[in-house]
């Protein structure tokens, strides 16, 4: 039966997939992403879902989402548009539509273009027969009807059937990209072993999928994407949070002690929660707490008596858990907060991508509160800084924030599993000197002891009232506050000495510095990229330690003439960079809950090079 | 490992539980009576001092760890449950203990109290009733009696106040008890037997400010009035009050009935015979309910003390189980967890 198609081989491909919430659209890119990862492309996921886990099914606020850019090359963003969109119904294509490239190709199932979806869609006209998909390569493909065809004569509802459309969609796209059945045939094993029906049923789907490719005519060609030629080694999907819940793990081993997570579960947060639950036999204790203080309150007690505490929150859980930070402020505990970002302020956009904590993580405290920030660049980077943020919140005894974002956090990417020996030992020495104890004395980070309840003749006393230094008894002497206060604000700089100075990537000649943070690094390096491959000269640097900020920061901005800081807020950290600095910065914001795409960055460069394209 | 290791060396004495802090709640509180009691029994809990952790949040009263020479946390308003079950879930060899007043406990840090009660952490949390904000100079708190003037609320309190034994036990507190700053020897006898139990353990204790809200308990613990406003409580024995022991409670139904037993009409046998261990917490809201009932004595002593597993002991029996399930964690299989692959 196989016909001969022409292959098409392309370098990237940026698809999404996109449906109704119940449409089963992430768990159906989720799967080809795993697929594509074990293929051995690089790549990189952007889910977007709405906040409401069932909206009305058809209209256009219920739409979820799902995209995947996958490369023969590096890639470091999830795709500005997408080449192929799979739309399940008319909202789906109504909602996406604009996002896609010129000329993409448009599968959907003709089956959901009823006058009903239509009408919830607000369509008028049936835009498959209207021709107003024209500069598109529309491929309609009666997917209900295939797939109850293909299930015929098992033992499932109607809605069953409907709800496995998914899978044939999927099947579909594995055969237009070339992607072997295997892997999530392996997945539906697992998953609905105890339920043949189930199991049979998405299997058919898959399959069926697959060979309506194969035996229709509806494509005229395939399409391979190499795999990536990315660094030797051992390599799995992961996730923001995954990575997260990784790092703090490997800290707890690395330290030697049992690592204490106090969380109370909110969006885009909640699976580092759910992920650290799994890991009881590493000792790994999960407390889902009454509320967001208690979360962070029962951390801060966790660490007070010797545990590696962490606490993990987005932007409205960060507001409610500020005293509580204070207090580690003050008590000199360590403790590793997570905020991942989402779009606010209050409630904002929940399932939404926004970098707009920065301020409040530097200032949203009474009193002077000095907190190290730290911020995660990529999913597999939130492994590098979960870790980090432990080390120095153990070494420094300080309360540390890890900034993530949802993007970050829900996005995922092939990830180099890291030699566990090659992770660095994180010492942890509770002192135990009864001769010797102070509670406020410091060591030449300016650390105070950890001297946990249990150690006999160090029975001490701590608290949020200012303490004396060295004796920390409480007092009120204005000179010891002002001290104090000093204190606590140089231990932090002092980090400086012990983070990795900012690396100046592209043309270290350039006029123009493009300054990212955070979830902007994926982005900001494509943009650059590509635009130093057409000539233009363009340093870039990423700040991944913002509190404080690395060493040489103040030499590296004076370098050049002009530099811009595109972030997704209304410009936090050119403030910080202006007021700490005194250094100019261009301003680059985008505030849609989308990260940035790089072409949006591209231009904006371009428009800083007065308009010319240097080629 | 238990807390309740005896200490076989020295005999610690209550200076040994003292600090040299120079104790700063104004001539006159309570808090002092409280902490002499604290005092005197530590050293008979059998528990090493480096295991004792006083908890603390913010009020008059949430001082108390200051002035403990044990490990000692004074943290946030409201926070103290929170904070004290991270420091029990860090290390529960510890014997940690809570100190909170009515507004901290019972207004700001109402939720931590509640769900601390409900998971049955096993800690002691000791309230100090004074039913006034003390530190903050003098306005009504979540115990106040309804009506009640104080500097926020000039025309009388319209809030109706809190019976904080019956948000214990409702909560799922498994040890609720209540005594009086002016009763030593039943206020150290409620915390040895809190101390003893195994689950978080409860107490109310009724303290006086005399600065904002002085002689709030008088009737209770006046020589000349005490006996006929107040119902001891004791495991196995009929609920029997009065300056010369002749008004009892009999229930009715759930109804509670003060009966006199001096008239003949009843005697002892037709009595509520207390019982502390009773599962159904039915009795307890009825005993505390006393309170609002016109000429009801109030009950001091043990409401209830019931066996449930704690959140703690539940806690590392799960991990020492999955642990045995799956072998002890391996840092290299948990990255290899799902598919991976191999560039070479």
């Amino acid at each position: 039966m196989a016909k001969d198609f022409e292959v098409q081989v392309l370098e990237a491909v940026t698809v999404r997939f996109a449906g109704d919430s119940g449409d089963g659209m992430q768990l159906t890119g989720s799967q080809f992403s795993n697929t594509t990862a074990l293929f051995g492309n690089d790549l990189s996921t952007l889910p977007d879902y709405p906040a409401e886990i069932r909206a009305p099914a058809g209209t256009l606020y219920g739409v979820s989402g799902f995209q995947l850019h996958f490369s023969s090359l590096e890639i470091s963003t999830p795709g500005d548009s997408p080449d192929v969109l799979v739309a399940m119904n008319p909202a789906a294509l109504k909602v996406n539509l604009k996002d896609l490239k010129p000329g993409a190709t448009i599968v959907v199932n003709e089956n959901a273009f009823d006058a009903k979806n239509l009408k919830l869609a607000h369509y008028d006209l049936n835009p498959l027969e209207d021709n107003s998909l024209a500069g598109f390569n529309v491929i309609m493909v009666p997917l209900s009807k295939q797939t109850a065809a293909a299930l015929e004569g098992l033992q499932l509802s109607v809605k069953d059937v409907e709800r496995t459309k998914n899978f044939f969609a999927l099947g579909l796209m594995y055969w237009l990209f070339d992607r072997p059945l295997e892997p999530t045939n392996a997945w539906l094993e697992s998953k609905f072993g105890k339920k043949p029906v189930y199991l049979e049923a998405n299997k058919r789907a898959l399959t069926a999928g697959y060979y309506y490719g194969e035996n229709t005519e509806i494509f005229s060609t395939r399409y391979h994407v190499a795999p990536a030629k990315l660094e030797k080694g051992s390599y799995r999907s992961i996730s923001g949070n995954e990575a997260v819940a990784l790092g703090f793990v490997s800290a707890s081993v690395k330290a030697g002690i049992p690592l204490f997570l106090g969380s109370y579960p909110i969006t885009p947060a909640s699976e580092i929660l759910q992920e650290l639950s799994n890991f009881k036999n590493f000792g790994v204790k999960t407390f889902q707490a009454e509320d967001e203080i208690a979360g962070i309150a029962s951390a801060i007690g966790a660490s007070f008596a010797g545990n590696l505490a962490v606490t993990t929150t987005s932007g409205p859980g960060l507001a409610l858990k500020s005293e509580a930070i204070g207090l580690a402020v003050m008590t000199e505990l360590p403790l590793v907060i997570v905020d991942v970002q989402r779009g606010g302020p209050s409630t904002g956009l929940p399932t939404k991508t926004e970098q707009s904590d920065l301020l409040q993580s530097m200032y949203g405290r009474n009193g002077e509160s000095p907190v190290p920030i730290l911020a995660a660049a990529t999913p597999s980077d939130c492994f590098d800084m979960a870790f980090e943020a432990c080390r120095l919140a153990v070494k420094y005894m300080t309360p540390v924030f890890l900034l993530s974002e949802g993007y970050l956090a829900n996005g995922s990417e092939p990830w180099k599993i890291p030699d566990v020996a090659s992770l660095a030992e994180i010492p942890v020495n509770y002192w135990k000197d009864t001769e010797t104890y102070h509670t406020y004395a410091r060591d030449e980070n300016l650390s105070r002891p950890w001297a946990i309840p249990g150690t006999p003749g160090l029975e001490h006393r701590i608290g949020g009232l200012e303490k004396a230094h060295i004796y920390g008894t409480v007092s009120y002497v204005p000179e010891n506050h002002e001290f104090m206060v000093r204190m606590r604000d140089a231990k932090v700089k002092k980090i400086q000495d012990d983070i990795p100075d900012l690396e100046i990537m592209g043309d270290e000649d350039a006029d123009l510095l493009v300054a990212g943070w955070g979830g902007t690094y994926g982005s900001v390096t494509e943009a650059v990229s590509n635009l130093r491959k057409k000539g233009y000269k363009i340093a870039q640097v990423h700040f991944k330690y913002i509190h404080p900020f690395p060493k040489n920061t103040k030499e590296v901005l004076s370098k050049f003439k002009q530099i811009l800081v595109p972030e997704r807020n209304l410009g936090q950290l050119s403030k910080l960079l202006k007021a700490e600095f005194l250094k100019n910065v261009i301003e680059f914001n985008k505030i849609q809950g989308s990260p940035f795409k790089s072409s949006e960055i591209e231009n904006k460069i371009i428009s800083l090079f007065g308009g010319e394209n240097v080629n | 490992m238990s807390t309740n290791n005896v200490m076989e060396n020295v005999k610690l004495t209550a200076k040994d539980f003292a600090t040299n802090q120079d104790v700063r709640w104004c001539p006159g509180c309570g808090d002092y009576s409280i902490l002499a009691q604290v005092q005197r029994v530590s050293p008979d809990l059998g528990i090493p001092k480096e295991k004792f952790v006083w908890v603390s949040g913010i009020g008059c009263s949430s001082r108390f760890p200051y002035y403990m020479n044990t490990y000692g946390f004074h943290s946030i308003h409201g926070r103290a449950p929170a904070i004290a079950t991270g420091v029990k879930l860090a290390n529960p060899d510890l014997s940690v203990w809570v100190a909170a007043g009515d507004g901290d406990l019972l207004s700001i840090g109402g939720n931590h109290f509640i769900h601390a009660c409900r998971r049955n952490v096993d800690m002691k949390v000791i309230l100090f009733n004074n039913r006034i904000y003390g530190l903050t100079k003098g306005q009504y708190s979540p115990t106040s009696e309804k009506g009640k003037k104080t500097k926020s609320t000039p025309y009388g309190s319209i809030d109706f106040p809190f019976l904080p034994v019956n948000m214990a036990v409702a909560s799922g507190a498994t040890f609720v008890a209540r005594s009086m700053d002016r009763d030593p020897k039943h206020l150290q006898a409620m915390m040895l037997r809190a101390a003893a139990h195994h689950g978080l353990a409860f107490i109310e204790i009724y303290q006086n400010c005399n600065i904002f809200n002085d002689g709030a308990y008088e009737p209770l613990t006046d020589k000349e009035t005490k006996a006929d406003n107040v119902v001891v409580l004791e495991h196995g024995k009929p609920l029997i009050y009065g300056k010369n022991n002749d008004k009892g409670i009999r229930m009715d139904g759930m109804n509670p009935i003060i009966v006199d037993l001096s008239k003949g009409d009843y005697s002892v046998n037709d009595l509520w015979v207390h019982d502390e261990f009773d599962e159904n917490p039915g009795r307890s809201f009825v005993l505390a309910h006393f309170a609002d009932l016109k000429d009801f004595p109030t009950p001091v002593g043990v409401f209830r003390q019931i066996q449930k597993s704690t959140y703690d002991g539940d806690l590392f029996a799960q991990l020492d189980e999955v642990t045995k399930q799956k072998g002890k964690g391996d840092l290299a299989n948990l990255f290899r967890s799902g598919n991976t692959w191999e560039v070479s």
